[in-house]
């Protein structure tokens, strides 16, 4: 096929025919439409198309001409398609029906901007994030009063969700941490010859600390980003928006249930992961010089009542916070499939924030109870 | 494109003997039908008897459970991957709800297959972009995000992105559901002049009776009940000589 060209030809100082020739098609190279621009002076009022031999055309021949016509815009200078074959007429005034829209869209601030704005918002965040503890503190306290419309099957339902299901994956991961915690420990403790004691490490690491915050970890990133993902594709749908019409609080009916289950199951999954750490961490300390008898009996002596509670304490306090992140993330969410995403993400972040931040705390404040 | 409408009467899509499941069930079986090239089939029948299945069958997207699918007398399902995608580059899908993907602007959807399938500069294809979206209405609307336009204008650039690689085959599912008359009237005629001017063949599924006789060239017409076609013809031929006396009803309101 042969390269596109433009032929022009002067007819007078107003008038100028340009022949397109070539094939003017999406696999072909195209003239710049400067060229066209640059033979025009400013006494031109029409330009005249006419196809000349070996003459091929697709959309891009109609992009080009729309692309000259911008350019010409300020010169008053009219187009004369007369020359060229009817489709491309057609389809030139067909794009040229609706004038174009002039507004611009809401647009991107610029980073320093959105820096700005993020700390200018913050005081919103706090609000927003007061008030939705707030809400779900009154909720939770209407729910108690048997006022809610939370019901027990969804609450069971979920509880099945983020419970027995997270069971393989907190197995697996209880071991190994237990195992790891035995290692550490293990190579510590033989300098001074006490072995032994790595059953007080293994057993008060895992029931005071590491059950807790590993169980919180994980299920942030299984339970509360689905939630969160949940509650943020019910947004998308307008379904929340449907029972808020219905006369249904989205809070009732969607963040309660969730919150209850998560509240009830963690303690249970905590309490879980301590015994697995523990059968962890003997499973390596019984490979070297220690006997299980032996591992047991110092672990009775190392762990309290005390201590146990205070994992599950822990644990609880760390539901309640992965559901109150997930669950706001997802109703925050925005309308688009794109926002969905966003929520996910900001639900596993801010509720390990929530974590480690909580968990410094309830250290703090347990160290000064003495407990 | 240049040269068109050398074999007007040439058959670009037939159905031999299709029928289609979903998991086990039977939606539609034993379907015949031809669609020329330059026709505007309309593929009709009442809610639920599997209009919007047999489109996905037909753009590849469902597998049938019997008979086949020829396009310009080659079947889809039987083809090699690299057949397959050239035939997939001739076809534009526009989805219901315009199916944009919502974290790109409407230039960036429509400039996708641009970028994807052929070797254009960014300047050019930014000039393809402005000129496939000026066709449908939406000059000026480029770096507009689908989220901050109308349900009408997103069904629109779904079409934009449809013709963007000048298909030779164009699908639609229910153009015109959840549209005003005047925007559906104005899609109907766009859907004409794209037909007109660039030669494709139109594919559309849609039960809205003043779409269906003012732009349908050819149909056909599928019953749930008897899980199968009724008729096949154009609309109006349908409506006045159709033996099936419940196709007739279904072109006349039952009026």
């Amino acid at each position: 096929m042969k390269q596109a060209t433009l032929n022009f030809h002067k007819v007078s100082d107003s008038n100028v025919v340009v022949t397109v020739q070539g094939s003017w098609t999406v696999s072909g190279v195209l003239p710049a439409p400067e060229q066209l621009s640059a033979m025009l002076d400013d006494r031109l009022k029409t330009v005249v198309f006419t196809a000349g031999d070996d003459f091929f055309w697709d959309s891009r021949l109609l992009a080009w001409l729309m692309a000259c016509q911008r350019m010409l815009e300020s010169t008053h200078c009219q187009f004369d398609l007369s020359g060229l074959p009817e489709d491309v007429r057609d389809l030139f005034n067909l794009a040229n029906t609706v004038p174009p829209n002039k507004a611009l869209p809401e647009r991107h601030a610029s980073l320093f901007h959105q820096l700005v704005n993020r700390l200018a918002r913050l005081g919103d965040e706090a609000m927003a994030l007061l008030a939705f503890t707030g809400e779900l503190a009154l909720t939770l306290c209407r729910w108690f009063a048997q006022k809610g419309s939370a019901r027990w099957s969804d609450i069971i339902n979920f509880c099945h969700q983020s419970g027995p299901s997270a069971l393989p994956i907190i197995t697996l991961q209880s071991v190994l941490i237990g195992m790891i915690l035995a290692y550490l420990g293990m190579v510590q403790l033989r300098q001074f010859g006490a072995e032994v004691y790595v059953a007080n490490l293994v057993g008060v690491g895992m029931v005071r600390e590491m059950g807790a915050l590993m169980t919180a970890v994980i299920m942030s990133g299984r339970t509360g980003a689905a939630y969160a993902a949940q509650l943020g594709t019910m947004q998308v749908n307008e379904e929340i928006d449907a029972l808020t019409t219905l006369g249904i609080k989205p809070m009732d009916y969607l963040v309660v249930p969730r919150t209850l289950a998560l509240i009830l199951t963690i303690p249970l999954l905590c309490l879980y992961s301590n015994i697995l750490g523990m059968f962890g961490g003997g499973l390596v300390a019984t490979n070297m010089d220690i006997t299980w008898l032996m591992y047991l009996y110092q672990l009775r002596d190392a762990i309290s009542f005390g201590d146990t509670m205070t994992g599950v304490v822990k644990s609880f306090v760390f539901g309640l916070l992965i559901a109150m992140a997930g669950c706001r993330a997802g109703l925050a969410c925005g309308r688009s499939s794109a926002a969905v995403g966003q929520a996910t993400t900001n639900a596993v972040v801010t509720a390990i924030i929530y974590l480690v931040v909580a968990d410094a705390g309830l250290n703090i404040l347990f160290y000064h109870l003495g407990i | 494109m240049g040269q068109l409408g050398q074999k007007p009467q040439s058959v670009v899509i037939e159905a031999r003997g299709l029928s289609m499941n979903y998991g086990s069930n039977l939606i539609q079986s034993n379907l015949h039908f031809q669609i020329s090239k330059g026709d505007v089939f309309v593929i009709m029948g009442g809610s639920g008897c599997g209009k919007s299945t047999l489109l996905k069958h037909m753009i590849g997207l469902y597998q049938p459970a019997g008979g086949d699918i020829l396009f310009g007398g080659q079947s889809y399902f039987t083809a090699s991957p690299e057949q397959q995608l050239a035939m997939r580059k001739r076809w534009g899908v526009t989805y219901q709800g315009g199916a944009l993907f919502s974290d790109k602007t409407l230039a960036e959807n429509v400039a996708l297959p641009l970028v994807q399938y052929t070797t254009l500069t960014s300047k050019d294809i930014r000039d393809m972009v402005r000129y496939k979206l000026a066709l449908v209405g939406l000059a000026g609307f480029e770096d507009f995000y689908p989220s901050q336009i109308s349900g009408g204008m997103c069904k629109r650039a779904g079409l934009a992105r449809a013709i963007a690689l000048d298909p030779d085959i164009l699908f639609f599912d229910e153009p015109s559901a959840g549209l005003d008359p005047l925007s559906a009237r104005r899609l109907d005629d766009l859907i004409l002049q794209l037909r007109d001017s660039t030669g494709a063949t139109v594919v559309i599924v849609t039960h809205e009776l003043a779409s269906i006789f003012a732009i349908g060239s050819n149909g056909v017409y599928l019953d749930a009940n008897s899980k199968t076609q009724l008729d096949t013809g154009s609309p109006g031929y349908m409506l006045n000589h159709s033996k099936h006396d419940l196709v007739k009803a279904f072109l006349s309101r039952g009026e």
